[in-house]
């Protein structure tokens, strides 16, 4: 907390615009101290950072988006379009806050933004003077010169500064998310009256009812004097309310904004926990973000009154006539010393007559429409309080300098203009139906010229609209609205009710006026102005979508709420067309901000993706292993000693290998167990080669196809037993191949008697390599491992001894390194075992750990390739030099299309082995050329796949894909990485550096 | 997020299942001509409407089954485990009609 802003440190003659009394959100007990672009300010708890500002008398709070003129607050909600501040909490900060919908706590601080030196005074401003040479569009049109992407870069740094919003926090983000699925019945979005109405309705049928605010406090948007059957509205909703706590299948959940609604009726949802407290409990997350699956959706979402294009329409002072009742009501500000209000509809002369009745004079009522058309109850009721009414007339233009001080009013037929003077200017163009959600729902919404505004029509999804956003404003009606629509939305009857159409007051034409040659803006945040509209139309930006993209119209953090309206009126007045043919922009998800951090919820550091590791992991990370990702998987990499380097280490692990032996851990291949009478007739099916002559105890290497042909995956399957096989995948493939056999035994050959099941996580195995490795084994198992007795790709079930007695185990005679090699798969519970058991009697055998390192090390050297590098979604088994293994006399997915001509032409890319000369390293990812010329058009005749420096060979050597490979052995070309500057001679042979006969393998 | 009603497991989030295309393949004969071995793996109907398709719940009972589905609006129509005609018996061509 700042210490400058404390409660107990009263600042002197705080809070001079508040009124006597009054204001049903306050709590005048409750001080609370804050602080704003420097400044120690006081309010009450239940103020938004807006209401407490302006009882404090500020009103300029911000400078706009391109011209950097003085912007007040406009609005009490969401909407808001201009007061954005950069809120300060300790090391947190978050820009673009709207102090409309911030909740006062004590110490609050804040900043204004897009400003500099300060608000009051903002160099920045001299945008508005050249305003003539920044139209819509100007970005477009002035930077183009000269046309190159540098210069352009150049611009926009210049741009971008000038223009702008707050800053982000520049640091890792402190706070706590959290994500919270529900399920429900009905979710009503909006708890005013139709929405407390719905649930209600909803609630009685029996049905879990999800009910979400985006205030504090249900019901806020309403009147004081508002009544409901000769009470007051207060009653209904408290009780309302109270029986809706009270049931145990309702979930209330206020300062929550449903802010997206996508497919099968699942919207999601933001609740901010503690953004409202001084000192949260360590517990709480900042905000939690709900998944809500409803079966049906009542929206309540209300409706936001627009404001009017007239000259100065952006000078601080101007509120929305909803606004200023609100804080006049609800908070007890006085706004002025005299107020004015500009309407053309009844609605707003409510809050002028709520200024009046808290002591604010009132100046004058503009109302843009006849004399004859006042006649409704609110304009009488005004007319007996004495407010002095101007018919058929509209306001030209605001004048003051950074607040509002006088308005020019004309005649709309023409005529004389007078001021009338004020510090307050209430507006009002009419009220739209905030139908974002009905829009994301892929609602179509309808022109209604009876409320000039735009109201939901038909969404093939379930959600149903109630209340204002359904284009019923009146209280009553409201109510009466929800209750049928809640009751309907848990599919019971209810009485079917048509309104009679209430007394709306009706704008009939577009909210503006003319303009008097100042600044008429439409779209307050982003300084779109009735000017930038006609240049666009002008221009053919003439649909929706292209004008908001060339105007910046609806953009921005409020998307137009209070002016997108006006633009659509204002181009189709352009385009000499109905509004309704004008058509709106899709609104889309979020309908108001949704901070990144609750969108990733828990998902940050450790827990973006699960960590897997193997049953051996702690023994790894106990001696020193550097370990590397592997998909989830944590491998080690190489053990590297004291003083060593990790390259050092890999290349002593290798050398060890060849020399004595090594034990690396294997549990990460992926494995499935096969089992029942046809698994032999599968795996001729999914692998090149032929399994009926696979005897059991026997192992056998394969290759699976893709349909078209290319090598899909390889791995070893043993023969347990008659009808039971072991076989092994990548570890990257390990769920993909997984799937695979899954979808051919369920959809192609669902009459095959075979059951798989993946057991990667049911066995820890170990690959035991080298030329001591069989002395070694002959101490830990109990079955003859002579070469006679085990000989090369033997399979055996068999004890393995331990210090704690012995663990049944599988034993495998298989090698990937080239060497006499072994592996041992135990159940993972006696990973730990197995692998003390190996490296306790593996020390009289010169034994090391080696990590994946070394592994590849040593296969590069063995010439056996690798998902992912040789195995690239490319290669055919030719490619890779394996054509004998495909079976010639049976099918197997993928063979029909391998006869294509293309598949078998001799300048396919084939797998070769390279080794540098004189001692050159062979770059990473090289390319393969015939000639060192450094020009451009060097013709590719292929790349590096894998490569290592080769402790074997003595010289650092690689796997390539080069075209027409196996007829080049012997050649020489050159590995090239222009990035890196690196161009090396290398001499082609065959992929296979060690051992070539298999010698070792079988010795 | 769409809701897939799993046959076995009823209505469950779009993420606990895979996509398997176009339910209505059948793949060739091991001796069909290369023709047709390169439609069954290259060409598939792109329908605007309804569409058999194929869905695995990998995260729930790992079975994979058919859904009908309409590509333009994400509804589905039913779904049925692999063995049995999907239901409803919609007609796909009724139902684009009706639109």
């Amino acid at each position: 907390m700042n210490d400058t802003a404390r409660t107990g440190e009263r600042v002197a003659g705080s809070q001079p615009c508040r009124l006597p009394a009054g204001g049903t959100a306050i709590d005048r007990s409750r001080a609370l101290a804050f602080e704003y672009d420097g400044r120690r300010y006081e309010g009450y708890a239940g103020d938004t950072l807006a209401s407490a500002l302006l009882a404090n008398g500020v009103h300029l709070v911000a400078r706009s988006f391109k011209y950097h003129r003085p912007r007040g607050i406009f609005s009490a909600g969401v909407e808001e379009p201009s007061a954005l501040v950069q809120l300060a909490r300790g090391a947190r900060t978050e820009p673009n806050t709207r102090a409309t919908v911030v909740e006062l706590y004590d110490g609050l601080s804040a900043r204004s933004q897009n400003c500099w030196p300060s608000v009051r005074f903002d160099a920045g401003a001299i945008a508005n003077a050249l305003s003539p040479l920044l139209p819509a569009g100007f970005y477009y049109k002035t930077f183009m010169w000269p046309p190159t992407p540098k210069a352009w870069l150049r611009y926009e740094h210049f741009i971008r500064c000038a223009a702008g919003m707050g800053r982000a926090a520049g640091e890792p983000d402190p706070d706590r998310y959290e994500h919270q699925f529900a399920h429900c019945e009905v979710l009503v979005i909006g708890g005013g009256p139709a929405g407390l109405a719905a649930a209600r309705a909803a609630a009685e049928t029996g049905a879990r009812v999800v009910l979400c605010h985006q205030s504090a406090e249900f019901a806020s948007g309403l009147g004081s004097d508002a009544t409901i059957d000769g009470r007051p509205a207060a009653h209904w909703f408290a009780q309302t309310l109270s029986e809706l706590r009270a049931r145990a299948d309702v979930t209330l959940l206020a300062r929550t904004t449903a802010f997206g609604y996508y497919d099968d009726d699942l919207v999601a949802a933001v609740e901010r926990v503690t953004d409202h407290l001084a000192a949260p409990a360590s517990h709480l997350p900042r905000q939690r973000l709900w998944l809500i699956r409803a079966r049906a959706v009542v929206l309540a979402s209300g409706a936001i009154e627009r404001g009017i294009a007239y000259g100065n329409n952006d000078l601080p002072g101007t509120l929305l006539a909803s606004a200023a009742r609100s804080y006049v009501t609800r908070y007890g500000v006085r706004l002025g010393q005299r107020a004015a209000l500009f309407t053309n509809n009844d609605a707003a002369y409510a809050a002028a007559l709520a200024l009046h009745a808290a002591g604010i004079p009132v100046g004058g009522i503009v109302d843009s429409r006849p004399d004859e058309a006042l006649r409704g109850a609110l304009p009488a009721l005004a007319r007996s309080a004495g407010l002095p009414i101007v018919p058929a007339s509209g306001v030209v233009r605001a004048r003051g300098r950074l607040r509002v001080s006088a308005i020019d009013v004309a005649p709309r037929g023409g005529g004389a203009t007078r001021r009338i003077d004020c510090d307050v200017l209430l507006v009002s163009g009419g009220c739209s139906p905030a139908a974002h959600l009905f829009s994301q729902a892929r609602g179509t919404l309808r022109y209604d010229p009876a409320i000039a505004a735009l109201l939901p029509d038909a969404s093939p999804l379930a959600i149903a609209c109630a209340g204002a956003v359904n284009g019923v404003f009146d209280l009553a009606h409201a109510i009466d609205d929800g209750a049928s629509v809640g009751r309907s939305a848990v599919g019971a009857p209810g009485p079917v009710r048509h309104w009679p159409v209430p007394q709306r007051t009706v704008p009939e034409e577009p909210p503006r006026s003319p303009t008097g040659g100042a600044k008429c803006f439409v779209d307050l945040q982003n300084d779109v102005t009735v000017r930038d509209i006609a240049i666009a139309a002008r221009e053919g930006y003439t649909l929706s979508e292209h004008l908001k993209r060339y105007t910046t119209l609806g953009m921005g953090t409020d998307q137009g709420k209070t002016g997108s309206l006006i633009g659509m009126a204002l181009l189709a007045e352009h385009l000499r067309v109905p509004i309704a043919d004008v058509g709106t922009t899709t609104f889309r998800p979020p309908y108001t901000p949704v901070t990144l951090g609750a969108v990733a919820g828990q998902a940050r550091g450790a827990h973006v993706e699960p960590t897997r590791r193997t049953p051996m992991h702690a023994w790894h990370a106990g001696h020193g292993a550097r370990f590397v990702n592997a998909g989830l998987w944590k491998r080690p990499h190489s053990y590297p000693r004291a003083g060593e380097s990790e390259d050092d280490a890999a290349d002593r692990e290798a050398r060890n290998v060849r020399a004595n032996v090594g034990v690396v851990d294997v549990s990460t291949l992926g494995k499935i167990e096969l089992q029942g009478r046809d698994v032999t007739e599968l795996l001729n099916r999914i692998y090149i080669n032929r399994w009926d002559t696979l005897a059991v105890g026997r192992c056998r290497y394969g290759v699976m196809l893709r349909e078209d042909g290319v090598v899909r995956d390889d791995g070893t399957t043993s023969r347990l037993d008659e009808t039971h096989y072991l076989m092994t995948t990548t570890t990257a493939n390990a769920v993909a191949i997984m799937q695979y056999v899954e979808r051919l035994l369920q959809v192609d050959w669902p009459g095959l008697d075979v059951y798989a099941t993946s057991v990667t996580e049911q066995w820890a195995a170990a690959a035991i390599s080298g030329p001591n490795s069989r002395a070694l084994l002959a101490r830990l198992v109990d079955v003859d491992v002579s070469n006679e007795g085990f000989p090369f790709l033997a399979v055996a079930t068999c004890a393995l001894r331990t210090a704690a007695g012995p663990i049944p185990a599988r034993l495998f005679r298989m090698s990937y390194s080239g060497e006499l090699a072994y592996e041992v798969h135990v159940p993972s519970g006696y990973g730990r075992a197995m692998w003390d058991a190996i490296v306790d009697e593996g020390a009289a055998f010169g034994l090391m750990p080696y990590g994946s390192e070394a592994m590849n090390t040593l296969r590069v050297e063995k010439g056996h390739v690798v998902i992912g590098s040789e195995i690239d979604g490319r290669t055919t088994a030719a490619d890779l030099g394996m054509e004998k293994l495909v079976n010639p006399n049976k099918w197997c997915v993928g063979k029909p299309l391998l006869a294509r001509a293309a598949l078998n032409a001799p300048d396919r890319w084939q797998l070769v082995g390279l080794t540098a000369r004189g001692g050159a390293t062979i770059p990473r990812g090289a390319k393969i050329v015939a000639d060192p010329d450094r020009a451009p058009r060097n013709p590719m005749l292929g790349h590096v796949t894998s490569w290592c420096a080769s402790p074997h060979v003595g010289a650092s050597i690689a796997l390539a894909l080069v075209a027409g490979g196996r007829s080049r052995h012997g050649e020489s070309l050159w590995a090239v990485s222009p990035l890196a500057d690196a161009w090396v001679l290398v001499d082609v042979g065959p992929s296979c550096f060690v051992d070539p006969e298999g010698g070792r393998l079988r010795a | 997020m769409m809701l897939i009603p799993c046959p076995w497991c009823g209505p469950r989030n779009q993420v606990e299942f895979t996509y398997g295309g176009d339910a209505t393949l059948r793949r060739p004969a091991p001796d069909a001509p290369e023709a047709a071995w390169a439609e069954y793996v290259y060409l598939r109907d792109n329908p605007c409407g309804p569409h058999d398709e194929l869905w695995y719940h990998g995260a729930g009972c790992r079975s994979w089954f058919k859904v009908r589905r309409d590509t333009r609006t994400h509804e589905i129509f039913g779904s049925s485990p692999l063995r049995d005609p999907l239901d409803p018996p919609v007609d796909p061509r009724d139902v684009q009609q009706a639109r």
